[in-house]
């Protein structure tokens, strides 16, 4: 008989299962003694390669292992010196002349050059490569055309080796925000003889990304790379800094569910989180407010209409629409995450540029509105669809606000949920009449907010067109000689998108994570950019865990 | 017996083609492709993506292809993680999940078993009510629910074992393999009481016992025997669920077993992943089957009686 002929193994393979029950280390306490990093991280990465991968996870764990010409300051975000040393930007501002460091390795100690910058850039702009980023390019002359392949000679893009440490970048416009850019995983360099190595230079998910055969140039090296476990990252003895990297190793761990990453953090597997979730904010602002960090994000949540349907082609339709959302309630009462109402698009002060208020939640305006339109408090007007990717978070600010239009304006809105990639097919081709979305802007500048409503653009999906908005944003503003002028210009453009109303701005993100009070030197800034380098453990002063709640 | 094996093998084979064409068609038709993300990608780029992945042919060559690689043993590259195959994220993700599996099985024959020969040796009484409230309980009672209650109680308020991972620290094994093999456990728990009842009313008993046996002899040695046929039946395809069904724990525990994989493929319209999962799990589901179907003739004297005069 099975069960009782193998009695004694099943007990054998039990204990085992058993053994070492309750004995053992946190991660934090051993992390605290050997200098090594906890990191929650959001979704599994991807891939290793900066030239294929899209995602934040990705970001943080390619800014541990590679480094563009400038990194930015966490603090106020900043350029300051990375593979380059110093720069020089040209009086009209569309050429940037790059003195890279001498003394720049990669962690196999070859010599980190101009030449690497050069290849790595013609590398992520070919085609076949996929890269989904090469838009990040598009700034550098002829980058685009390139990539389009309306030009074959990569000599005509705006990338010249002057010599082995100077790199000269020429511009189509003065573009301000271009620093920052450098900073950004596509920008990166990648080591062009590992990459031969396992493959040609435009080949998808060849196996130079793997522990052992990747190069870097970064604070840290790749030491392990697990699919759903792990991966660990050791400091780079070749970088040029490695004096000041205080960490000896960080180890990212993949932590897709909120509850399980909140969990880790709680029994001191973690030192820092990705993301809280939504319910414990509470607990965590009474009871340890210490450990939750929080603060704005560069990113905003917004319903996007469908301008090509008859009933919301009428802008007072859109606006009224608008102003009956009182989106103060819904950050205090529906998200409870510390957002702030938006009543712009641009978030304000993105690099010293606000734009005026475009709206106000005024109920009587609104129905005022809509009865102009030929809906006297609601009568008449079709029962209209909004569209929100499955998400718990998603539907309880649909219920509110489909209370809120029914309430003010007596309208009826019947909510539809769709899994992610539906929806994504869905805004895309414009089958949708009211949907949800939200926005993370790629770099701290208006431009990354309003450059998406140009008429046909990519991300526009409303149907919305104005020339004028067209003309400021794609010629006058980029050609504008100082910034005042230039946010002038997109101030204009802004208000007139607040005008026609295509989107209804509701909140800015917030961002949200656990820290353990030993993890020292991290800066709160709105990309939530973490310079490596300046971060450090030390033993925590309070005993590790009293949060039980 | 032999062709038994040959003509199951045999019928095996429609049953899989069918399985690869209707998942083949179906991710196809689902809305949003591998590639579709919610910032806007060059349409150069896109077309370059679509033609490295064949996905600019037609759909009957591209399945054509899928079928020519699959006899090959090739499950094609995924689209989600664009430097590893199919055939390489089963074969990391299939380990952690057999031995997940292997060890909830564990948990449920001692526990179900235990249990449901207790119960049964006093039937209607207390002994009897108890432990079988307890495995009803068990069955009704999700793994979303049970994971994250074991884990609050044993992990945080007394931290006797890690909350998540798997193979890091010593015990984080203990909840995963409870939390999954729970249900399983209440299931056994109701097969061997009720096979324990009714062996336990046989004549063989009542002889065991006349002879004089103590009772604890009775029970494992003669009892044991025909009360767990049902049990052993069961565990086949208990098994296969083990291994096809490990989702929610292995989301709960942060383990990187091939559950994770098969649903995330899903949302992911990681086609070749989809695919791959779906087929290998199918396989897998049929020779369990199978082999649960083989064990029962060989334990049922009667079945393979049957099976002689029918061949």
């Amino acid at each position: 008989m099975f069960l009782t002929k193998n009695c004694g193994l099943i007990f054998l393979i039990a204990t085992l299962l058993l053994s070492g029950c309750g004995s053992g280390e946190s991660n934090v306490t051993t992390g605290n003694r050997d200098g090594i990093l906890h990191w929650g991280n959001g979704t599994d990465p991807q891939e290793l390669d900066p030239h294929i991968v899209t995602g934040v996870p990705e970001h943080h764990i390619l800014t541990a292992l590679l480094e563009g010409l400038v990194l930015k300051d966490p603090a106020t975000l900043e350029p300051i010196p990375g593979v380059a040393e110093s720069w020089v930007i040209s009086d009209d501002g569309k050429t940037y002349t790059f003195q890279l460091r001498h003394d720049a390795q990669w962690s196999n100690g070859d010599p980190v050059t101009a030449h690497d910058f050069a290849w790595s850039w013609w590398r992520a702009l070919q085609p076949a490569l996929g890269n989904q980023y090469a838009y990040m390019f598009f700034p550098v002359k002829n980058a685009e055309a390139y990539l389009k392949q309306e030009i074959k000679d990569f000599s005509l893009v705006g990338v010249k080796v002057l010599d082995d440490y100077t790199l000269q970048v020429e511009l189509t416009n003065p573009t301000p925000y271009f620093l920052q850019l450098l900073d950004h995983y596509s920008m990166f360099p990648v080591h062009r003889a590992t990459i031969e190595k396992f493959g040609a230079p435009d080949e998808r998910g060849s196996l130079w990304t793997r522990p052992g055969n990747f190069v870097g140039n970064g604070p840290f090296q790749l030491t392990e790379w697990q699919l759903f476990k792990k991966v660990e990252v050791a400091k780079n003895p070749y970088y040029w800094d490695a004096k000041n990297v205080k960490l000896k190793g960080i180890r990212f761990h993949p932590t897709e569910n909120v509850t399980t990453e909140e969990r880790m953090f709680r029994s001191d597997q973690l030192h820092h989180t990705a993301s809280i979730p939504i319910d414990k904010v509470a607990t965590y602002q009474q009871k340890k407010p210490g450990l939750l960090h929080s603060h704005p994000y560069l990113g905003n949540y917004f319903y996007r209409i469908n301008t090509k349907l008859p009933h919301l082609s009428d802008k007072r339709v859109r606006q009224a629409l608008a102003m009956s959302i009182n989106s103060q309630q819904i950050v205090e009462q529906v998200t409870k995450g510390g957002e702030v109402p938006a009543y712009t698009f641009t978030p304000p002060n993105t690099l010293g540029y606000t734009a005026n208020a475009g709206f106000m939640f005024n109920p009587e305006k609104a129905r005022q509105l809509l009865a102009e339109a030929g809906y006297p408090n609601g009568e008449g007007f079709p029962v209209t669809e909004l569209l929100y990717n499955t998400s718990e978070g998603h539907r309880k600010i649909a219920v509110a606000i489909q209370q809120m239009w029914n309430q003010y304006l007596g309208v009826n809105i019947i909510l539809n949920n769709q899994d992610w990639k539906v929806y994504l097919s869905s805004v895309d081709s414009g089958d949708y009449t009211i949907a949800r979305a939200g926005w993370i802007g790629d770099y701290v500048d208006p431009n990354t907010f309003l450059d998406m409503w140009i008429t046909d653009g990519g991300n526009n999906r409303t149907g919305w067109s104005n020339p004028r908005y067209d003309e400021l944003i794609l010629k006058l503003a980029p050609e504008a000689s100082d910034r005042e002028t230039r946010y002038s210009m997109m101030r204009e453009a802004e208000a007139l998108l607040l005008e026609d109303m295509p989107v209804i701005p509701i909140y800015i993100y917030n961002s949200k994570s656990l820290v353990h009070p030993s993890l020292k030197g991290l800066e709160p800034n709105i990309l939530d950019y973490t310079l490596y380098k300046a971060l450090s453990l030390e033993h925590a002063p309070t005993p590790p865990d009293e949060t039980s709640h | 017996m032999f062709r038994f094996i040959l003509s199951r093998l045999l019928q095996a084979i429609p049953v899989l083609l069918v399985v690869i064409t209707a998942t083949f068609f179906l991710v196809r038709a689902a809305p949003g492709g591998p590639f579709s993300a919610e910032k806007a990608v060059p349409p150069e780029v896109i077309k370059a993506l679509e033609a490295q992945y064949h996905l600019d042919q037609p759909v009957w060559q591209q399945y054509i292809g899928y079928l020519s690689d699959l006899a090959h043993g090739e499950f094609g590259p995924s689209f989600r993680y664009p430097g590893r195959t199919v055939n390489e994220l089963i074969a990391g993700g299939l380990p952690i999940t057999a031995e997940l599996a292997l060890y909830a099985m564990l948990v449920a024959i001692i526990i179900g078993v235990c249990a449901g020969v207790f119960a049964a040796l006093k039937p209607n009484t207390a002994q009897d009510y108890i432990p079988m409230s307890a495995a009803m309980l068990g069955i009704c009672m999700p793994s979303f629910l049970m994971g994250p209650l074991l884990v609050l109680i044993f992990g945080i308020w007394f931290e006797w074992v890690p909350v998540s991972g798997w193979g890091d620290l010593p015990g984080d094994k203990i909840l995963p393999a409870i939390t999954l093999g729970a249900g399983y456990a209440a299931f056994l728990a109701r097969l061997s009481r009720g096979g324990m009842l009714e062996v336990m009313s046989q004549d063989y008993i009542r002889t065991a016992r006349a002879k004089g046996l103590p009772e604890w002899v009775v029970v494992l040695k003669h009892g044991l025997r025909g009360g767990l046929i049902p049990v052993v039946a069961f565990l086949g395809p208990a098994f296969a669920g083990l291994l096809s069904g490990s989702f929610v724990v292995e989301t709960i525990f942060q383990i990187p077993g091939l559950g994770r994989f098969y649903v995330q493929a899903a949302f992911n319209r990681d086609y070749t992943m989809i695919l791959g999962t779906t087929v290998f799990f199918a396989t897998l589901i049929v020779l369990f089957n199978l082999l649960s179907d083989i064990i029962a003739v060989w334990i049922n004297p009667k079945l393979r009686h049957q099976l002689r005069e029918g061949s």
